[in-house]
């Protein structure tokens, strides 16, 4: 557990900062629901006009009208991104940031087996994101109590759950990839997360783009699926475990054989 | 037992060269030293000792243990302190010695105040504040606190005052005298020469001298220092002479009835004659690759 509690002291800040920015950004667009309620016929047959983009975030079938419809599509996109973009930074440096700060010298000639020091590492990276998403719930369902809406507790349970489910393939396979790393991960973390995001807009606005649905985690955290379907999306979401699995698998092999410069 | 024991260990990075078939013996207890300039292997030899990296052949073995099955074991009976020393951002010098005993699943508190107390280390310091002396000092605690059976030190001294060095080679001196073996790597041979038993010579991967210090030092040449004026005109065996107005330095391994016979002939204050510093026999084997002076 020594790892596991040196990670998240070293973490901390980053986390602290996310944590802070995502669920802020959250109860912002929820107080202004009610302000914004009044506008959304005028604004629902805006987006209706606009067309691909308007199926690109999943509007021309959710009710933007509704506090649930208006939380998949403006807080999902928060949710999703910043999550996303978080859980892929941390994945993508916690083992390649030894090698890039000359830490893994100091690390890796105490009495510790590689093995140990992943399995350590992927502990703190679960359990950063774990507090995060409760955290970032409890704000949300705390901000739509305040401005007294009743809570829509399956959709909003479902949605996060597919969330926290992103963020763990995020960072399953950034994991595997800082592995690799010598150097910093940021830019393929932020890469990959950015370059995912827009594939799933890409197969929401055409029917041939559909299969980059099975490639990119944002498929199963559809916000108008979800909704209409009252559940997520097993088939996606087995192909993203997978993917994750891939990457601890790979980070597991790769870090045990690897040479610390 | 030997405490370091390897048998043709190589390493190479890709097609680059790190070290060659090195075949080297520490007896336990020993104060070893490890000679050799910068890029000679030195690092890339302790770091294969220490799992760091996968030896491309050969094998080696570090208390009995072997370095590649017996990783863990090994390390929680060493102590190393790396060249290039670096710590986690934002911790304090006190955090990097309970993470290091902790890693180690050691009490060592009161070992590590001693240390500190000796090595003058302020343990309220943050790491990025530390300047590279005391960088070194923290790594010094690190590698001493848990009281290991082999310390091994990879260029211990750059960053050290003098004074600093001293206290350093007092507590080694100690630590062997209790009976930890040490194996030195270092470049400065005077450290070599006024500290170690026994020393091996590195260059370009391979391993071209080991032995006593006495051996290595031993050449057949001798040191000679002359007060006085002296015309060597042919004289065989003079090598490397230093002449100031008045006097003369040089190594010699002619014949002595000719060095005698020569030095008669002079007008001579006073001489001296002495074996010649490791430092002259090391650039000896770098300049030429070995064989006698």
């Amino acid at each position: 557990m020594t790892i596991v509690k040196h990670e998240l002291r070293q973490g901390k800040t980053a986390f602290l900062i996310w944590t802070a920015a995502i669920s802020f950004l959250l109860m912002i667009c929820i107080f202004l629901f009610p302000e914004m309620r009044g506008d959304m016929d005028a604004m629902g047959e805006l987006f209706a006009s606009m067309g691909s983009f308007t199926a690109a975030f999943g509007m021309d079938r959710l009710n933007i009208g509704t506090l649930i419809g208006f939380y998949a599509v403006e807080c999902g996109n928060i949710l999703g991104l910043g999550g996303a973009f978080f859980a892929s930074l941390a994945g993508a440096s916690i083992l390649s940031k030894e090698e890039r700060e000359k830490t893994a010298e100091f690390l890796l000639t105490h009495p510790v087996s590689r093995a140990r020091v992943v399995t350590e590492k992927l502990a703190a990276l679960l359990i950063q994101i774990t507090v995060m998403d409760l955290m970032i719930l409890a704000f949300s369902l705390l901000s739509m109590r305040l401005i007294g809406e009743d809570i829509p507790w399956k959709e909003v349970m479902l949605l996060h759950g597919a969330y926290f489910l992103l963020q763990l393939e995020s960072a399953g396979a950034c994991f595997g990839i800082s592995a690799f790393l010598r150097r910093s991960g940021i830019g393929i973390g932020i890469g990959l997360s950015a370059m995912m995001y827009f594939l799933n807009l890409i197969a929401n606005m055409t029917d041939h783009g559909k299969f980059l649905k099975y490639i990119t985690p944002f498929g199963y955290c559809e916000g108008a699926d979800i909704i209409a379907e009252g559940r997520l999306n097993a088939g996606y979401i087995a192909v993203g475990i997978l993917f994750a699995c891939v990457g601890i698998a790979a980070a597991y092999w790769r870090y045990s054989k690897k040479d610390i410069h | 037992m030997d405490a370091i024991r390897t048998d043709s260990l190589t390493k190479y990075y890709g097609k680059r060269r790190g070290i060659e078939h090195i075949d080297l013996t520490v007896r336990q207890g020993d104060f070893f030293g490890f000679i050799g300039p910068n890029g000679a292997g030195k690092s890339t030899t302790i770091r294969t000792l220490l799992g760091l990296i996968r030896p491309s052949g050969g094998k080696a073995q570090i208390l009995g243990l072997d370095t590649i099955k017996e990783r863990e074991k090994i390390l929680a009976r060493v102590g190393y302190l790396p060249s290039e020393v670096s710590f986690y951002p934002g911790m304090r010098v006190k955090d990097i010695l309970k993470l290091s005993a902790d890693l180690r699943r050691r009490d060592c508190g009161k070992t590590s105040r001693l240390l500190c107390e000796r090595l003058r280390l302020d343990t309220t310091r943050k790491a990025e504040e530390l300047s590279f002396g005391n960088r070194k000092k923290t790594a010094i605690v690190c590698a001493l606190q848990h009281e290991p059976e082999l310390l091994i030190l990879d260029e211990p001294t750059s960053g050290l005052d003098p004074l600093m060095q001293r206290e350093f080679f007092e507590i080694l001196r100690e630590r062997n005298q209790e009976g930890t073996t040490i194996f030195l790597s270092s470049h400065i041979l005077s450290e070599i020469q006024h500290n170690c038993t026994n020393a091996a010579m590195i260059k370009d991967g391979t391993i071209i001298a080991k032995g006593s210090i006495a051996e290595l030092s031993r050449t057949g040449a001798k040191r000679v220092s002359i007060c006085g004026f002296v015309d060597f005109g042919s004289l065989a065996g003079v090598k490397d002479p230093h002449s100031t107005p008045g006097s003369v330095d040089f190594l010699y391994n002619g014949n002595m009835n000719a060095l005698l016979q020569t030095l008669s002939k002079g007008d001579i204050q006073d001489i001296t004659v002495t074996e010649p510093e490791l430092e002259e026999v090391f650039l000896h084997y770098y300049e030429r690759g070995g064989g006698g002076i």
